[in-house]
């Protein structure tokens, strides 16, 4: 007989430590529980013997969950992590997720829906008993809109790309409803379908959501697929004179709409040349791309968890670099351009720039 | 013995977790740690090189025609501030915790 998984219970209040306990008894795997109120000894608890997940607290003492969490990716990359925080915000659930939580959960909803939150844990830890596969990077948007139909799935389909989130409604197979960036319908489904990368989570179904979208799958993926294929090919000189036009134009709206001065895309080294939109000075790609090297090394030389983006400030501009795929994005703004619009607006601009 | 051993592993691991730095250090501009607030404890090697790195950083973009004032540098659980002085640079250097509200 098999040797029952072992969970690590992370927080700092012993009485929620006791309600978990209580809880998670419940899960149809019987697991064994642990639990701690440090982030140091669990850090040695789980170098002491394997454990298949880890349900921690954010707000603590000392070491914090989002510095455990950075820890733990790197050493034990087949742990699965959980966050069960008090706290409802959304910046803290974003970094969570980019610190590679496999689930954030909200401490109240737990308790108010302990049902749904063990359905969940049951499936982290059961995931590799049931012979499924964890991680479908290399499946495009499309093919995931296709298994959730072929399934006759009932599903709200969470799907974020940087700043950017969009939901699709699914009930028994059909797409009810799109929502994304202010539009509904089938203008955000296809602005959703051109978003080249991100991440997407599975929400409960909403059967009584209004219904907008009254095509058939099919015919609106085909439509789409048609649209996106005749974009990257044209199939003369002249089609392709105009689609790299209406691209610069586009590009340039896009910084316009969003305030900044401009921006500089810069592939890895020998990769391509940079693509500057808004300046000259393609001399700030090899500045740009050597800046997010060593502040990378640096980062994994001090244990700081990933390298999120950087700003800096000269005389006359403000500036971010992001990172997206392999490339970095430099973004200059006016001096008096606010914090939270420099951060968010570039974010947006990245996740838009190839779409 | 096992009891030991599972001891023994426990501390050892605990002893491995490397603790951010917290603090700012000055840095001339070569490349000199001239003060720091910084722990003891924490590798000297490895003050030095975030110090030369971060003034690289602010001669490389001087070299490119864009002399910067101020560099931040922020990762999942860590901010690096860095100002350039007269040549130099000031490094702060903060962990980030989840009571910590993010600056830009």
């Amino acid at each position: 007989m098999e040797a029952p998984y072992k969970i690590l219970i992370l927080d700092d209040e012993a009485d929620w430590l006791e309600l978990c306990r209580d809880v998670f008894a419940q899960l149809p795997s019987k697991p064994e529980i642990r639990t701690c109120t440090s982030s140091s000894r669990a850090l040695g608890m789980l170098d002491s013997e394997p454990y298949r997940l880890l349900i921690l607290d954010l707000k603590m003492p000392r070491m914090d969950g989002l510095q455990v969490l950075s820890v733990v990716r790197r050493r034990y990359p087949e742990l699965r992590t959980v966050v069960l925080s008090g706290l409802e915000d959304e910046e803290l659930r974003s970094r969570a997720y980019a610190l590679g939580a496999d689930l954030y959960w909200l401490k109240n909803d737990m308790q108010r829906d302990s049902k749904m939150f063990l359905e969940c844990l049951e499936s982290l830890l059961g995931r590799d008993l049931d012979g499924g596969f964890r991680g479908i990077q290399s499946k495009g948007l499309m093919d995931i809109i296709q298994l959730e139909c072929l399934s006759r799935s009932s599903t709200v389909l969470r799907i974020t790309r940087g700043p950017l989130v969009g939901k699709l409604w699914f009930q028994n197979g059909e797409l009810l409803d799109a929502e994304a960036e202010g539009a509904r319908g089938e203008v955000a489904f296809r602005r959703i379908l051109a978003w080249k990368s991100g991440s997407f989570e599975n929400l409960p179904a909403e059967p009584s959501r209004e219904r907008t979208i009254t095509k058939p799958i099919n015919a609106l993926l085909l439509e789409s697929a048609q649209t996106m294929d005749e974009n990257a090919n044209p199939a003369s000189e002249t089609q392709f004179i105009d689609a790299r036009h209406r691209h610069t134009v586009w590009k340039l709206s896009l910084l316009v709409r969003e305030g900044a001065d401009f921006v500089i895309a810069v592939p890895p080294e020998g990769q391509g040349e940079p693509e500057a939109i808004g300046t000259q000075a393609v001399d700030l790609a090899a500045w740009t791309r050597h800046t997010t090297e060593v502040a990378r090394q640096l980062g994994e030389k001090m244990e700081a968890g990933p390298l999120l983006h950087l700003t800096a400030r000269s005389q006359e501009k403000r500036l971010a670099i992001f990172s997206s795929g392999n490339r970095s994005f430099l973004i200059g703004w006016p001096l008096d351009v606010a914090d939270k619009k420099l951060l968010e607006n570039s974010k947006r601009i990245v996740a838009s720039w190839d779409s | 013995m096992g009891f030991i051993d599972y001891i023994k592993r426990l501390f050892r691991s605990r002893a491995a977790v490397q603790k951010l730095p917290q603090g700012s250090l000055t840095v001339d501009r070569d490349g000199v740690i001239i003060t720091c607030t910084v722990s003891s404890a924490y590798p000297k090697t490895l003050l030095d090189e975030i110090g030369n790195e971060v003034l690289a950083v602010f001669q490389e973009a001087r070299d490119a025609q864009l002399p910067l004032t101020e560099v931040n540098i922020h990762y999942g659980s860590f901010l690096l501030t860095a100002r350039e002085l007269r040549g130099g640079v000031i490094i702060f250097l903060l962990p980030q915790s989840a009571r910590t509200q993010l600056p830009t």
